[in-house]
């Protein structure tokens, strides 16, 4: 039904729920989208007139970074800290924590599945 | 926590006028220094800085992207260097 910004909302969610089904967008933008829209956040996608899915649409094309190009900017953010060699570039590069957690335990997110080392338990 | 944005980023001021020197002079020299704390501003772009990690002094070399980041990122003060396998845990018990 509508498509924004290439993702494709699910047609019978409230507009305000369905606009965070777009990468970069949460319910906080969402509102905001709406609201500058000028559009009913209770809406629901199907009942969504034309003229309001391009309001919409202009909205976040001059606001928001969204999908694609925010997920481009995040993978270039960790490639400059990694070329440039500072720690959090190389905490990036083994795939341990970068905001200094414990890797002790935990961690699992970063580290990925457990891998059992014998005589790790020993005293 | 964030610096206060009042403050400003903290540079150590006996760097930065060396560097400043060095600017002035149009020369590139290679400078020691102990300041892990100290941000880089753009004025160090360009220059090596000797960074100490509390054994050695690491040089780095400063590019446009390292601007806003501190120094001691850039000089690590650990080294890991794998863990003990299998071999190496034998050695240490019969040792101990």
């Amino acid at each position: 039904m509508a498509r924004i910004a290439g993702v494709d909302l699910p047609k019978d969610k409230r507009v305000e729920a369905a606009l965070t089904y777009i990468y970069g967008l949460g319910f906080s933008s969402s509102r905001d989208i709406l609201k500058s829209a000028g559009v009913n956040p209770d809406t629901r996608v199907n009942k969504l007139t034309d003229a309001e899915i391009a309001k919409i649409r202009s909205v976040i094309d001059a606001r928001y970074k969204v999908e694609g190009a925010l997920r481009a900017e995040t993978t270039m953010n960790i490639k400059r800290l990694i070329d440039i060699g500072c720690y959090r570039g190389m905490r990036h590069r083994k795939g341990l924590t970068v905001r200094g957690q414990r890797t002790r335990t935990n961690a699992r997110t970063r580290k990925g599945r457990k891998k059992t080392v014998a005589g790790k338990r020993k005293k | 926590m964030a610096r206060s944005i009042k403050k400003g980023p903290f540079i150590d001021q006996k760097l930065l006028k060396k560097i400043d020197a060095l600017n002035a002079a149009n020369s590139k020299k290679v400078i020691k220094t102990w300041a892990r704390r100290s941000t880089i501003p753009p004025e160090f772009v360009g220059h090596t800085i000797a960074v100490y990690n509390g054994n050695k002094f690491i040089p780095v070399f400063i590019t446009e992207n390292m601007v806003g980041h501190k120094l001691g990122e850039f000089a690590p003060t650990r080294i890991f260097r794998g863990h003990s396998g299998r071999k190496t845990a034998d050695k240490a018990t019969t040792v101990a």
